[in-house]
């Protein structure tokens, strides 16, 4: 379609009509400048821009994430790009200790973004595949933005930009070009917090965000050939959770299965997983089940890869198996 | 100033003689007011912390009681160089930093005693806290953390071309943390309006300089950033005033950052119920006795400046009135209600889930309360 973009392009327009909706809005981050960063989001923003508004930094994660949260509290809006997601261990100590107490220890605002490129199923090895939403979940103060769609990737992250909280902005590198859509006209904003269901169904509801959210619609449709009728849930946002929509489906289907990319101990579907137990275990006709990576590093081989990630045809072994139940 | 004539130290202590510094030219600049002001603010931190101290041994400071005798000076002489704009962040053994910033007696007290009205609301310990309309952010317990954020609160005054300055504080200690080199050479790089003030003390909790880094002195890791580092003896008020103005003159000039080393000595422990025994026989003894910052600028204002003796007295008394009307008044304060715990965590908060176990729970997330309601920037 002629005015189809890529995911990546959604993104990059968020920010372009951020910037140039409010002043206050700047981009920080290595190489995002001149080389437009190392995927291209931020490519022509320093020519239009100038350098003041898009600074290239020194490789100090710590450094640039704690200069966002200072240059935040003075009004300034901070959208700061580290990498790979990968490298956000590395602020780790400034976003939970320093950026998520803020507000309320010391009455801070932190509206700032930091967003980056994330995600597997691309052979980029254990330092540059992370899913390190977890890691984050259990941090009051942030918020976590995951999308699956060019659409809500643009709608989101401009949300997150115009958010007076600071939000993490987890954008999937498998997504980055393989995903496109049209924009909706006018100022497209998807709310922080509101989950969206890509796909109805009756019998089995798969929650899920991100690139598994396409793997949950494929294996959905292999579903459909069967007479088996699959609601995919994608959260969009993973802090706050949607418990609402997450109610809604469960209570429609009676049976859930969690899916994402990240490892399993430790995931996100083991929350999901209590929510859904605490508030509507009288709606389940079975367990909850999950479907997630290994518990190990993201190994680099494609053999190695593609066992440790889910694929569509665990979704579907696992959909069979709930309603086998 | 005349050179003191000082006795040789016990061998094996950390012991440095009062440096005979020439008045600079901004402490040169500083009136008969001003002056006397500098001997309150160092009064009034001295004095406030011997109430804490009081306070602490009736059990009625909740956490634990951090100490600055002997770093008045270095604490108050700096941030009197900063002007009304200009923000700083404070360490641990900087209250008086915070004082002469407008911090007050009664919040310092509140805090300590965790009470419901303290500048926290009793969520942060001691003189963990902060207002950016009097220009002072609260700092964190992870050492150095605060110079990213404060390089960032200097960049977001160079991008808007406000002439205003950043003032940093970190001890011997944080230099050796990564936030500390990172935030360090990300300002140095921006080359935003930062003044970075190293005080030497001495010790990190437990551990002497030579077990926290290899060097001389802490000025001359400024080098390796292509920074101006310099130093001045901290316990010397006005030349700590004069070296810090001198950087905050340069900052707001726009050339820069400057890397400060304060040189002073930790006289309590890291808190107060470190006993020291790390610390050699004789150190703390000689250090009360001979370098003394309070004992040293009196000294110098009844003899060089001819400050009638009654007058120090007279600020004496102001400080002890102030001091004890801040307790009687903070003692009166309320704690928090438990419920307030849940609120103020987002600006935007979502709705808190009712833990159903909880009974009460849910009065606070009813009320739905936002942050701007107070609070620093709140109408209390």
């Amino acid at each position: 379609m002629a005015n189809e973009i890529t995911f990546l392009e959604a993104i990059r327009e968020g920010i372009d009509e951020e910037m140039a909706r409010s002043p206050e809005v700047f981009c920080m981050g290595e190489d995002i400048g001149a080389y437009g960063g190392a995927f291209k989001v931020t490519e022509g923003l320093l020519a239009k821009y100038g350098d003041a508004r898009v600074l290239d930094t020194p490789i100090s994660e710590a450094g640039f994430v704690g200069a966002a949260a200072g240059a935040a509290h003075m009004g300034m809006r901070p959208v700061v790009e580290l990498q790979f997601i990968d490298f956000i261990s590395c602020a780790y100590d400034m976003l939970t200790n320093y950026v998520a107490t803020a507000r309320y220890r010391a009455f801070l605002p932190c509206p700032m973004v930091v967003r980056g490129p994330s995600g597997g199923y691309v052979r980029g090895g254990p330092f540059h595949s992370q899913n390190p939403e977890a890691a984050f979940l259990h941090t009051p103060g942030l918020k976590i933005v995951y999308p699956s769609t060019a659409e809500d990737a643009k709608g989101l992250i401009k949300s997150a930009i115009r958010d007076d909280d600071c939000v993490l902005f987890f954008e999937h590198k498998y997504l980055y070009r393989r995903v496109k859509g049209v924009m909706p006209a006018g100022d497209h904003v998807v709310p922080i917090g509101k989950a969206r269901v890509a796909r109805e169904g009756t019998d089995a509801s798969i929650i899920t965000y991100a690139a598994t959210v396409h793997k949950a619609l494929e294996a959905a449709e292999q579903l459909a050939a069967e007479g088996i009728s699959v609601e995919v849930l994608d959260l969009r946002s993973l802090l706050p959770l949607d418990d609402e929509a997450i109610q809604a489906t469960v209570r429609k289907t009676h049976r859930v299965l969690l899916l994402h990319e990240d490892t399993r101990t430790g995931g996100i579907a083991g929350e999901l997983c209590a929510r859904i137990n605490e508030t509507s275990f009288a709606w389940l006709d079975a367990p909850v089940l999950r479907v997630a990576a290994a518990d190990v590093p993201l190994p680099y081989s494609p053999p190695l890869e593609d066992y440790v990630l889910p694929q569509v045809a665990d979704v579907v072994r696992a959909v069979r198996h709930l309603l086998a139940w | 100033m005349p050179k003191r004539t000082t006795p040789a130290a016990p061998p094996g202590i950390l012991a440095r003689e009062p440096r005979a510094t020439p008045l600079g030219p901004h402490a040169r600049a500083l009136g008969d007011a001003q002056r006397l002001e500098l001997y309150y603010w160092m009064r009034l931190t001295r004095t406030l912390e011997e109430r804490l101290v009081a306070l602490y041994k009736q059990t009625k400071v909740v956490g634990g009681l951090f100490r600055s005798l002997g770093q008045e000076a270095d604490a108050v002489g700096s941030a009197f160089a900063l002007e009304r704009r200009d923000i700083l962040s404070p360490l641990i053994r900087n209250m008086g930093s915070m004082l002469v910033k407008g911090a007050t007696p009664l919040e310092v007290i509140r805090q300590y005693m965790a009470k419901g009205d303290s500048p926290t609301r009793g969520r942060e310990l001691n003189i963990h806290f902060g207002d950016l309309d009097r220009g002072f952010v609260g700092q964190i317990s992870h050492l150095g953390d605060m110079v990213p954020v404060m390089a960032g609160v200097a960049l977001s005054f160079k991008m808007r071309r406000e002439p205003r300055v950043v003032l940093v504080y970190v001890g011997d200690g944080a230099t050796s943390t990564g936030a500390f080199h990172e935030g360090l050479n990300f300002a140095a790089v921006q080359k935003v309006p930062l003044v970075c003030i190293v005080e030497n003390n001495g010790y990190a909790y437990s551990t002497p300089n030579p077990r926290q880094f290899a060097g001389e002195w802490f000025k001359d890791k400024a080098a390796a950033y292509g920074i101006p580092g310099v130093q001045a003896d901290g316990n010397d008020v006005l030349a700590v005033y004069d070296v810090t103005r001198a950087a905050v003159e340069r900052a707001r000039a726009g050339e820069g950052v400057t890397l400060v080393e304060l040189v002073t000595y930790r006289r309590k422990g890291h808190a107060e119920h470190d006993n020291q025994s790390y610390v050699p026989p004789g150190e703390l003894e000689w250090w009360a006795a001979h370098n003394d910052p309070l004992d040293r600028y009196v000294a110098r204002l009844t003899s060089e400046f001819r400050v009638p003796a009654a007058r120090l007295a007279e600020v004496d008394a102001r400080v002890q009135r102030e001091v004890d009307a801040a307790t009687d008044e903070a003692e009166r304060s309320p704690m928090p209600e438990g419920t307030d715990a849940l609120v103020g965590v987002y600006a935007d908060p979502p709705v808190v889930p009712a833990e159903w176990y909880r009974e009460g729970v849910t009065k606070a997330v009813e009320r739905h309360e936002r942050p701007a309601s107070w609070g620093t920037s709140g109408g209390e």
